[in-house]
């Protein structure tokens, strides 16, 4: 079956199985910023957004996202750039596996609550694990490219 | 799960027409717990184009759609004004944002899994369930009944009564299942409790809510045998995250705590 989407501002059509995920669908087409986790929703790794809202790709069917918009980092290098800014200076960042997911989330974020404080934040972004930072140095990031954006 | 067709229905008609077709055809809710399942789909029938995404509150009912995402209960300012709005509260301590905008209420209430923070507030709430060719039910009555359903959840409806709530989820990190979860409504005078993920499915105390349902007043005594009642007479079982002796105590104390804070109006 054939899938049509926009994929980050582009319109695609992909051939797809019934069964497929978008983690799958977009790996196989060199998305390769969409990481594979945990695989069960677990882990928050595999983010990417439909429609503008953050959904973990290993679990979402490819065949219901015809017709949507699906964003992953490669749509949104600017936002990526600038966060990654914001890691750097706050320590935020090592092996840098969860950082695609955690920045598409924040990018959703960005739009939903631009005014988020660090309750909202932290809020936001439980479901990215990350073994590196211990999250306290991720959310001085956000919060600071948050208020960046005023 | 293995899916080896994918049908977006074009109506509840439709959707029950394919679905009355084979038994190996399901509904799909968000699909977020399908890689748990094993099971091969000859269908996965796809309800997301039918509009019941939607959260609407009329003459006393608010009707939460079944495809109605996690997310949107969470951010529902409707489902917050209802005692003290549990169900919101309930739905933000799942996983992440991720998973919370695919995870369905309809796939949480059919799924009738052991570890739903969902089903004992609805519970508690009253909930009833509105099936596409039964009418409505009530998720009490639904739960007893064994095996997966053949109809189509259109929406889950709670009475929008004045009343308060608590709940507690006790889990052993942030993104795990609950240990136990429990939940406690009180409503025209009439309290409801219910534990869920004893491990198995949320069920209502009934012994404990007789002991108080029965009594003029819940002093600190009936509050007490209350506690009490609930850990006695609902059976809780072991499994990796907790034994039955843990649950049995967690449910005693969360019970009596919740209990005295609503008498004291401190949730």
């Amino acid at each position: 079956m054939k899938l049509h989407a926009t994929i980050n501002g582009r319109k695609r059509v992909l051939e797809i199985q019934p069964g497929d995920v978008l983690l799958d669908t977009l790996r196989d087409h060199d998305f390769i910023s969409v990481r594979r986790g945990c695989d069960s929703t677990s882990c928050g790794v595999c983010t990417i957004l439909v429609e503008g809202k953050p959904v973990p790709s290993c679990t979402y069917l490819s065949a219901r996202a015809e017709g949507k918009t699906i964003t992953t980092v490669e749509g949104v290098q600017d936002h990526a750039a600038r966060l990654a800014g914001f890691f750097g200076g706050e320590g935020a960042d090592q092996c840098g596996f969860c950082n695609p997911g955690i920045a598409l989330s924040v990018y959703a974020l960005s739009n939903e609550a631009p005014d988020a404080d660090e309750d909202t934040i932290r809020h936001y972004l439980t479901g990215h694990l990350c073994r590196c930072t211990g999250y306290h140095s991720q959310v001085q990031a956000v919060k600071k490219y948050l208020e960046g954006l005023k | 799960m293995k899916i080896q067709n994918f049908h977006k229905a074009s109506s509840l008609a439709d959707a029950y027409e394919r679905l009355e077709r084979s038994s190996d055809a399901a509904i799909i809710g968000g699909g977020a717990w399908m890689k748990f399942s094993s099971r091969t789909l000859e269908e996965a029938i796809d309800l997301s184009g039918l509009g019941l995404d939607a959260i609407d509150e009329r003459d006393g009912v608010v009707a939460i759609g079944s495809m109605t995402p996690l997310r949107d209960i969470e951010t529902s300012d409707v489902l917050k004004r209802i005692f003290n709005g549990i169900l919101p509260h309930a739905a933000a301590q799942i996983v992440g944002v991720g998973l919370r905008n695919i995870a369905t209420i309809g796939g949480s209430v059919v799924g009738k899994y052991g570890f739903s923070d969902l089903l004992g507030p609805l519970l508690c709430m009253d909930a009833r369930l509105e099936f596409f060719k039964e009418g409505e039910v009530s998720l009490a009555e639904f739960l007893e009944r064994k095996g997966r359903t053949d109809d189509i959840l259109v929406s889950v409806n709670i009475p929008s009564k004045a009343g308060c709530g608590y709940f507690k989820k006790v889990r052993k990190t942030a993104l795990d299942f609950a240990v136990l979860n429990i939940t406690i409504t009180k409503t025209d005078g009439q309290t409801r409790i219910a534990l869920g993920s004893r491990p198995a499915r949320a069920v209502l105390a009934m012994d404990a809510m007789a002991v108080l349902n029965g009594s003029v007043d819940n002093d600190e005594t009936t509050i007490e045998k209350a506690a009490e009642k609930a850990a006695e007479a609902v059976r809780f079982g072991d499994n990796h995250r907790a034994s039955e002796a843990y649950r049995k105590h967690l449910a005693y104390v969360y019970v009596r705590r919740g209990l005295f804070m609503l008498e004291e109006g401190r949730t």
